[in-house]
């Protein structure tokens, strides 16, 4: 039903036209989920754009066809386009916190929709916007509906964004990453909202995503893109049971499963430098020399934090918000513990509270021997800064983009006094790049200059040059493309098995905490669900909470793989 | 909400506090007092008579408790320099401030705004950049020089409006109004534009800003893909939320036209507040400072929680709790 | 060479602006020939003995009855207009430029800690924006002047008069600065590197001016330019109400005054050449001002 052929988009800028997307091919009938994968760049969400006729400008297209029915797309007037969007071709969007106009009512916005289509009465149009919510599960449509954008949750938020983009009855809906800011649980209702409408109402379905769990679960067929070429196209069962393209295979090599643990996972081409063995040599040599020391394990105990609420009236006190409630547990010197949480869960407040930016309300904390000293007690130069080292999640944020990679990486060696010679710690920052797989040129370069892969290796290493004993990850691989994920995952096992670290591995992908961890804690609403070694919660889940999670998980079925 | 509303009374009473304060330390330590209210002939001890009397000795906390007593009492105090109650002084020429500085409030926000809208809306026009070079050499030139140039042409050389004055004005109650007049319209006319310039041009470009980033928001694209008419994006969704934070801005903008009132008053000789501030200051007439302050404080705190107020009620993110 | 300024963004939109172009030259020539006024001008305008009364009125070289030994006329005390417009910009621009400058380390250091530090001293700050606020520029700077006319002895207040103008110019501007310094400080501080600085153990000054600083000079340089042009119009609009410098020690402001006397009676150079030079420096700082505005946003484009 819709069909695009040799579909080019281009992007002019002062260095010449960019092309994003080449040579675009794909077909979707209705009643037909179409699964577009790839990693981020990939020009996914430019193919979305260019059919719909929402370029960014100055985007243009440079050449293909793309019909709908009979429709051509290409060749529709500005005032055309305008009255077929929506009426046959919708789109809804990742975040739908800000797809949303926050001013408006959602029945305002549900009417004001379907009467741009059809001539109809606002009671009338009332009516309908009532049905469409109880057709994709909002309770008490009638009540609800008079809410603004702001009191719904995140999943009920993107029904009713859902629910938008239903009301012109269209014939296509393009999905750009639905599910990617929901949790877990409310991503797999969505997904079987989206799998119903589809069935039901037989509307075409073009579903963007960069997680192959999820093109698992709902999709019939996929493309799998990348540097704006569709690579591979087929049935869902076809190309991850039988990928025929080499990039393809490797991504779904590097895909985490969540039933073993692996050693190693196999990567499209490494975006790392194979190591100069000389070079090298002289950072492991230095961080072995920190390790001669036992490893230390952290003790955590009856960990209490509570924050203030906000004063909303004059004569009563707020409730205080309870962030961690009671957490007690141990990550064993030398082992991996993976911490596993959703959204709300408390993991962020855990790690803050451990490395001293907040202040817990009770409970004791210990690393190895020594106590810590809880948040404002705790001194800029107690020793626990420099044995405690934290790599974070957002690589787009931790690192200074003002600064230089050799003024980042030198600041643990001056700041703990570790080398003190300039020139010594020049060496030791080469040396280190290249020991987590990055070219000892890159020191003098910015951030900027870098991928999000690559900066969380140059954060990595920015930890280890403070020979800490303990490292927490918050979160390091959530914010990459799956391959890159896959091979920060090699370099973190790499490092965990050479120097011996004692890790703490905080996560919200199950998949990635299995391959990681030794021992395991599940997170829920600042309380400890479950704990014990990792393999045994994976296959013996005793809590319901945690059962459900792993279920509803979206993973590739082991069936299809033929590895 | 309520408890939004009381914060945000006792944060302007203690900026009127600390404002009195300021005024009252104006009195107190700049000059002396009773020097400026008797001549060279009164005796020592007259004049430390007179400072008991009007119990200049007292401790400095009981004087600024007398001070601020009296204010709210509506005695202000006499001026150093024409004898007379600084209240009936002042409160002559309100009315002329505020109607000029409410009439340019006005020609800025009917001028600005939609101005603002339309070069939002067509961004690459030859219109919207001739517009947005006026501006830009509008906001330079300083506002007196503004004034002499409209003096200079519509009062000068052409003749149609007169150049200083406040025309015909007519009593309503105690206010003096030049509003009812044909006569009063033209004499407001030229000092108004005068002084709307510059916050004119402000509005608009704060518009234009608003409204370029709005238009760039997820739910106006939401919108087009669901096929919204593209009429009502723009001046449904977008103006309302572009208006949203330039509300916030219209206090701080009539603080601005209050200030830039005593120069535009100086430039047309418009008999209001500013004016007499200004002879205030090249007499160094204490008291008529001091008090100028704190009216003017006051009329800014004022409209200051009007507009907090006027937000609270348009944004329902503030009015509504948060449930999710 | 095209390729270097293709590499930074900022100076090859810069080359493509006519405006920004010819803006940045006017600006340079007035500062230029602000600061070397005294090479450059024929008289120099406050020493008394320089001029004669004799010269007074002559009218621009073009006109009949110019010479060319005032190429732009003179005023009623005999004083060249060239030389004149050079101090007096001389003048202004020193005032302004030292007022934005305390402006600015005033209002970012105290943004920064506010921004950094949070609670109580956030809110003192805050609260002394607001007062500072509630009294607009012009508002304080002749209050700072009138105090200041009232404490000091008359024969120091000449001398101070270009401190005291400074000063109350710099107080009305701070909070522009502290205001934004703050709001994108507190962005910031949600940065991961700002909390890798503060968890690895930095010194809370370090992690202020050394890692956060650089991060948010966008916003203020844009400020500084905007700021630049109301530090030097504000003291234009005090010296035309007399409050600013003094007619022996005149700024363009105080030209300006000087010359509207002269509006009706026919010597027109003696107001409007002031009024150019003022209005074409200021639109020049605005036009960079804006320039710089749309580099940093690039949204607005």
């Amino acid at each position: 039903m819709l069909k695009v052929k040799n579909l080019t988009v281009k992007f002019p800028s002062r260095f010449g036209d960019i092309t994003a997307i080449e040579d675009v091919a794909m077909s979707i009938a209705s009643g037909e989920i179409h699964g577009l994968v790839g990693e981020s760049g990939a020009g996914k969400s430019t193919v979305g754009a260019a059919i719909i006729g929402l370029l960014q400008a100055p985007g243009f297209v440079a050449d293909g066809q793309m019909t709908l029915a009979d429709t051509d797309l290409r060749n529709l007037t500005a005032v055309e386009a305008h009255n077929m969007r929506g009426k046959r071709i919708s789109m809804i969007f990742q975040d739908p916190q800000t797809s949303l106009n926050p001013l408006m009512r959602v029945e305002d916005q549900l009417i004001e929709t379907i009467q741009a289509h059809e001539d109809i009465s606002s009671k009338d149009a009332r009516a309908r916007a009532v049905e469409i919510l109880e057709e994709i599960g909002i309770q008490n449509a009638s009540e609800r509906i008079k809410a603004y954008p702001h009191q719904f949750s995140g999943g009920m938020r993107q029904r009713v964004v859902i629910a938008l983009a239903l009301s012109t009855n269209p014939e296509v809906i393009i999905a750009d990453e639905p599910t990617t800011a929901l949790d877990v649980a409310v991503q797999s209702q969505v997904l079987d909202l989206i799998k119903e409408l589809a069935t039901n109402r037989k509307i075409g379905f073009m579903l963007i995503t960069h997680d192959i769990g999820v093109i698992a679960q709902v999709a019939d067929r996929v493309s799998v893109m990348r540097y704006g070429k569709v690579l591979e196209s087929g049935t869902t069962a076809q190309v991850l049971g039988d990928p025929q393209h080499p990039y393809t295979q490797a991504l779904l090599d590097s895909v985490p499963p969540l039933d073993r643990k692996i050693d190693r996972f196999r990567v499209p081409e490494e975006e790392s430098n194979p190591s100069q063995k000389d070079v090298g040599n002289h950072a492991e040599r230095w961080l072995l020399e920190g390790v001669m020391q036992e490893n230390v394990g952290l003790k955590v105990e009856n960990l209490r934090v509570e924050f203030p609420g906000v004063r909303t009236s004059l004569w009563q006190k707020p409730d205080s918000f309870t962030a961690l409630h009671d957490i007690s547990f141990d990550v064993k010197p030398g082992s991996i513990l993976g911490l596993v949480g959703e959204s709300g869960s408390g993991k962020s407040t855990l790690a803050k509270a451990i490395t001293g930016l907040v202040n817990p309300t009770a409970g004791h904390m210990a690393l190895g021997a020594e106590t810590l000293p809880p948040g404002k007690l705790r001194t800029r130069i107690h020793p626990s800064r420099q044995i405690v080292q934290m790599i974070f999640q957002d690589p787009y944020s931790s690192l200074n983009p003002r600064h230089r990679i050799s003024a980042i990486l030198s600041e643990p060696l001056w700041l703990y006094g570790l080398v003190n010679d300039g020139g010594e710690r020049r060496e030791l920052a080469r040396a280190m790049l290249d020991l987590v797989g990055m070219a000892p040129e890159d020191l003098d370069k910015y951030p900027h200059q870098f991928s999000g892969g690559q900066r969380q290796r140059i954060a990595v290493a920015r930890a280890l040059l403070a020979r800490p004993r303990f490292l927490i990850c918050d979160e390091p691989t959530s914010a990459l493309d799956v391959s890159i994920q896959a091979e920060m995952l090699n370099l973190l096992k790499d490092l965990h098995a050479k120097f011996g670290l004692t890790i703490l591995f905080i996560s919200h992908n199950l998949a990635v905490v299995r391959q990681m961890s030794d021992d395991m804690v599940v997170l829920r609403n600042g309380r400890i669900e479950e704990f014990g070694r990792a393999q045994n919660v994976y296959q013996n889940p005793k809590s319901e909470y945690t059962r459900e999670l792993l279920e509803l998980t979206p993973v590739l079925p082991t069936t299809w793989a033929t590895k | 909400m309520t408890y939004f509303i009381l914060k945000r009374l006792i944060q302007s009473v203690f900026v009127m506090i600390a404002v009195a304060f300021l005024a009252f330390s104006l009195f107190r330590f700049v000059g002396d007092p009773i020097t400026q209210m008797t001549g060279v002939e009164t005796s020592i001890e007259d004049q430390e008579r007179l400072r008991e009397e009007l119990g200049l000795n007292d401790p400095f906390v009981m004087q600024f408790a007398r001070f601020t007593g009296d204010m709210l009492q509506g005695d202000f105090g006499y001026s150093y320099r024409t004898r007379q109650p600084v209240g009936e002084m002042i409160s002559s020429r309100i009315p002329a401030t505020l109607e000029l500085g409410i009439v340019a409030l006005f020609i800025s926000l009917l001028v600005g705004i939609p101005t603002g809208v339309f070069t939002a809306l067509r961004p690459r026009g030859f219109a919207t950049q001739t517009i947005l070079m006026t501006t830009l050499v509008g906001v330079s030139i300083p506002t007196f020089v503004i004034g002499i140039i409209f003096i200079f042409l519509f009062g000068v050389q052409l003749g149609w409006l007169p150049t200083f004055g406040r025309g015909g004005t007519v009593q309503i109650g105690g206010w003096e109004s030049s509003l009812f007049t044909i006569d009063g319209w033209r004499a407001l006319l030229l000092p108004a534009i005068t002084l709307g310039l510059y916050q004119l041009t402000l509005t608009m470009r704060l518009v234009r800003a608003e409204m370029m980033e709005v238009l760039r928001s997820d739910y106006i694209r939401f919108g087009m893909a669901r096929g919204v008419p593209m009429r009502s994006l723009y001046f449904k969704h977008a103006l309302a939320n572009t208006l949203v934070p330039v509300i916030t801005i219209i206090g701080l903008q009539f603080g601005g036209v209050i200030a830039f009132s005593i120069v535009t008053e100086s430039v047309f000789q418009w008999p209001g507040m500013g004016l007499l501030f200004l002879e205030s200051i090249r007499f160094v007439d204490i008291p008529v400072m001091g008090v100028y302050l704190v009216v003017i404080a006051f009329f800014f705190v004022l409209v200051n929680l009007i507009v907090d107020l006027l937000y609270v009620a348009i944004d329902p993110r503030l009015r509504v709790k948060d449930t999710s | 060479m095209i390729a270097f300024i293709k590499r930074y963004e900022g100076l090859w939109l810069f080359t493509r602006s006519p405006a920004a172009i010819i803006a940045a030259i006017v600006a340079l020539l007035s500062i230029m020939g602000a600061a070397f006024a005294p090479l450059i001008a024929s008289v120099n305008p406050y020493d008394l003995a320089s001029f004669s009364l004799m010269d007074g009125l002559l009218p621009p070289m073009w006109e009949e009855f110019g010479i060319s030994k005032f190429p732009l006329g003179t005023d009623d005390q005999g004083r060249d207009m060239v030389s004149s417009i050079l101090y007096g910009a001389r003048l202004s621009l020193i005032i302004g430029l030292s007022a934005m400058t305390i402006a600015t380390v005033l209002g970012v250091g105290l943004g920064l800690a506010a921004g950094y530090y949070g609670g109580r001293f956030d809110m003192i700050v805050m609260r002394i924006a607001d007062i500072q606020l509630a009294l607009p520029a012009i508002l304080t700077s002749l209050l700072i002047d009138g105090i200041a006319r009232g404490i000091l002895p008359s024969e120091i207040q000449q001398d101070l008069r270009v401190a005291v103008l400074t000063l109350a110019i710099a107080l009305s501007l701070w909070v522009n600065f502290a205001r934004t310094a703050r709001a994108s400080t507190f962005v910031q501080m949600q940065k991961e590197y700002v909390q890798a600085a503060i968890i690895m153990g930095q010194r809370p000054i370090r992690v202020m001016f050394v890692h956060i600083l650089p991060n948010i000079l966008g916003p203020l340089l844009v400020i500084m330019t905007v700021d630049l042009a109301s530090a030097i119009l504000l003291e234009a609009t005090l010296s035309f109400l007399g409050i600013g410098l003094p007619a022996d020690s005149p700024s363009l402001g105080t030209l300006i005054r000087i010359g509207m006397q002269f509006m009706l009676s026919g010597e027109w150079w003696i107001l409007w050449i002031p009024t150019l030079f003022l209005v074409a420096l200021v639109v020049s700082i605005n036009i960079l001002g804006d320039f710089l505005r749309d580099v940093f946003n690039p949204r607005l484009r």
